[in-house]
């Protein structure tokens, strides 16, 4: 079994399978996962994910990590980074990065997401029928390239009064992420693929992560490739967002690009998002909102967390609770329109969950007695 | 009188850009104005005088694409309403590697003062060290402030409905420095500048502007969570300056936390100033949501030059001399134009043409939704200003 385990990491390692394998459930077919409350709506929706997983005896088990965002030592961020090594898989609330702290404080997640190498960020949108939105019929896939360009964290102030801020572009990275982006698409049977840049002015920064992804391109000849500066990509997608089918672009592009996507398909409660790495993956809401407004107040759409922890599920490989878990959050929103504040309505978080609890009960599988 | 304490007094006379200065100041600004316009540092601004027979001369830039087709028209207008302004025409060809053609625009509107351009295309084949040139212009000029003026219009019919956002946009700094370099092959180094003097600059551009307007409220969009340096210092820059400013309302946002507010709620928001790149992006959604490209017009300020073009900077050349494109962006930056160098009247009388025109459904073009093409546009402009009463020209 040793031996297995052995040659089967080698594989990894030296054919760079795009869909990583989960780790093997060990413990009595039961998987280890870590759990990251974080700051603001993080823990009460991260409870929510425990309790529904529970209520439906989803083989999982939990490994919570705190992350205390107040205090400077990377002692925190270690131990979670130690314990999804471990695991191999993650789910995690977003940790506040608090401006009042020194710069040399960098931002918790991004150390999590560069240490862990988690190089793909993929977000899916789609409208929800339930949903009442300004535009309809959007599904876009963005991914973004997630631990390189303008989130290297490297700042100098060389003259006083004037900062440089280093934006990094690799060919390895581009490479990386345009075979993720190309591969995924044919996987998920999609016609198209968008690189958004700004070559037309850093043009040896994006110019050469346009190249990469046209070399990537050239191997895909069933998928059509075409790029799109940022700018018009933006306008484009708060007049026409049908036009969208998969887009692939460097870090900051992808931040602005998801969250006008999460907006225009109902908020930023809706949207799971994950993040892959070769060996690692872990999973949030999209738009890594820590929503410290909202917090404690029941208020908060449980959505994105719960459609994150069914992608976990489906790279776990439990595909029979991540369906039914994604189905009866599917059915509460678009049949019994129960909507939280944020799209509407005046629902509870937790009378959210318990609709959905019961709908997975109606379905007929096992259920705990509570 | 030294010119100093002209531009001091001038400076508590009169808010800067307004258009309802008394006629008394702007007579006595206009013959001091000649003496102070070589000083540095001018705290108001003064158009450069009209010295030959009462008629301005600007540069006109025509670019690419719809550039040409768009100047004509603005042309055509003015001669039709007899605005006293003289074009000089300046040519940039885009698709040389050599740096005169922009040279002699940038000598042209460092003369005139003032200029309205077309885009000028960035061609992709050339080598990385061709710069843009539009980008050059900008820089060498020193025009500091990108100011766009997003409105709902009546007539235009958008998902989102009572949009009335101004962003002021950092322009010559921040990613746009066009400083990049491959120390190791395969690795691209962008140098992203952020600089205390030119956030200050900005912020304070930001601040007279929503005092001068009547703005309540001002927000900063950064990423400062990320580029704690960088997008700090900006922060910081503008919260000081906010300090001297006690009657508006300071925040702050996040970029991807403000396109998601743009798209959902834009109504929230009421004057924003910002580094280059995300006044790039935040200008294009904002230009989305009111109607498009074709709609908004844009304006570069620096201490001694102005330059007025289209808000989104498109080529658009795929709709190019197809008689197809929107003029509405183009002439509203013309009338942008005329408020710069004082001649209010003519600008409120083509601006209310064009208004009255974008209203009336029939007319629209095509990124409009409708089917109306561009000279007919022009016409009905033309004939809306002719039916107001002033001298026109009978052609």
């Amino acid at each position: 079994f040793s031996v297995l385990s052995f040659l089967s990491s080698l594989l990894l390692i030296t054919y760079k399978m795009p869909l990583l394998q989960p780790p093997p459930a060990k413990y009595g077919g039961r998987h280890t996962v870590t759990l990251i409350p974080g700051d603001g709506i993080g823990p009460e929706l991260l409870n929510h994910v425990r309790e529904v997983f529970r209520f439906s005896c989803v083989p999982v088990d939990f490994e919570v990590v705190h992350v205390n965002s107040a205090v400077e030592t990377e002692d925190d961020i270690n131990n979670a980074i130690t314990a999804i090594r471990r695991n191999g898989v993650a789910l995690k609330g977003n940790i506040e990065t608090k401006h009042t702290m020194a710069p040399s404080v960098k931002s918790r997640n991004n150390l999590l997401r560069t240490s862990l190498d988690l190089y793909a960020n993929v977000m899916h949108c789609q409208s929800l029928p339930g949903v009442q939105t300004r535009h309809k019929n959007i599904d876009i896939m963005i991914i973004r390239e997630n631990t390189e360009g303008e989130y290297s964290s490297l700042e100098h102030e060389s003259v006083s009064g004037v900062v440089e801020s280093l934006k990094i572009i690799t060919r390895n990275n581009s490479l990386r992420i345009a075979d993720y982006a190309f591969k995924l698409a044919r996987e998920k049977g999609r016609r198209r693929v968008t690189a958004v840049h700004k070559a037309n002015i850093m043009k040896l920064g994006d110019g050469l992560f346009l190249q990469c992804c046209r070399e990537v391109a050239s191997g895909y000849p069933d998928i059509t490739f075409d790029s799109m500066i940022v700018d018009n990509t933006t306008m484009q997608l708060v007049s026409k967002p049908q036009q969208f089918d998969v887009m692939v672009m460097p870090n900051l592009y992808g931040n602005v690009v998801s969250n006008v996507c999460a907006g225009l398909v109902g908020g930023p409660g809706l949207v799971p998002g994950a993040n892959y790495g070769h060996v690692y993956a872990v999973f949030e809401t999209a738009t890594r909102n820590t929503g410290k407004s909202i917090a404690n107040r029941n208020i908060a759409n449980p959505t994105a967390m719960l459609l994150a922890s069914c992608m976990m599920l489906d790279h776990l490989k439990l595909y029979d609770h991540a369906s039914s878990i994604r189905n009866a959050i599917l059915n509460t929103m678009n049949e019994t329109r129960l909507h939280t504040a944020d799209i509407g309505g005046q629902g509870t978080t937790s009378e959210v969950v318990q609709t959905i609890m019961r709908f997975i009960q109606s379905k007929g599988q096992l259920t705990s007695e509570y | 009188m030294t010119a100093r304490s002209v531009r001091s007094l001038s400076g508590a006379l009169k808010p800067l850009f307004s258009n309802r200065c008394p006629g008394i100041t702007s007579c006595f600004l206009q013959v001091y104005g000649a003496a102070s316009c070589n000083q540095r540092q001018k705290s108001t601004y003064t158009p450069p005088p009209a010295r030959y027979g009462g008629r301005h001369t600007v540069t006109l830039i025509p670019g690419d694409g719809i550039g040409p087709e768009l100047g004509n028209h603005v042309r055509e207008l003015f001669r039709f309403c007899c605005v006293p302004v003289d074009f000089e025409v300046v040519n940039v060809d885009s698709s040389v590697a050599s740096e005169d053609d922009i040279n002699n625009a940038i000598m042209a509107i460092r003369r005139n003062g003032v200029a309205l351009k077309g885009n000028i295309e960035t061609n992709h084949n050339l080598p990385p060290s061709y710069k843009s040139r539009n980008n050059l212009l900008r820089t060498t000029l020193d025009l500091y402030a990108n100011v766009m003026h997003c409105q709902s219009l009546p007539g235009v019919r958008t998902r989102h409905r009572n949009i009335d956002i101004m962003i002021i946009r950092e322009n010559t700094e921040g990613e746009y420095s066009s400083l990049e370099h491959e120390n190791v092959p395969g690795v691209v180094e962008c140098l992203k500048i952020i600089t205390k003097t030119k956030s200050l600059r900005i912020a304070d551009y930001a601040f007279r502007t929503a005092r001068a307007k009547g703005r309540r409220r001002v927000t900063a969009v950064h990423k400062a969570n990320i580029m704690k340096l960088g997008d700090g210092l900006f922060l910081e820059c503008c919260k000081e300056v906010a300090s001297g400013y006690p009657e508006i309302t300071f925040d702050s946002m996040i970029v991807d936390n403000t396109t998601m507010q743009l798209v959902s709620r834009p109504q929230q928001f009421d004057l924003m100033v910002m580094p280059n790149l995300y006044g790039n992006v935040v200008s294009n959604v904002c230009a989305g949501l009111v109607g498009g490209p074709g709609l908004v017009p844009g304006a570069n300020y620096g201490e001694d030059y102005a330059v007025f073009e289209t808000g989104t900077r498109n080529t658009g050349k795929s709709i190019a001399n197809r008689n197809t494109a929107n003029p509405t962006a183009m002439l509203l930056a013309s009338c942008l134009l005329l408020d710069h160098l004082k001649l209010h009247a003519y600008a409120s009388m083509i601006r209310r043409a064009i208004l009255s025109t974008v209203s009336e459904t029939r007319l629209h073009t095509a990124d409009l939704g409708g089917q109306g093409s561009t000279s007919e546009v022009v016409q009905s402009i033309m004939n809306a200003v002719q039916s107001t009463g002033p001298q026109t020209l009978s052609i």
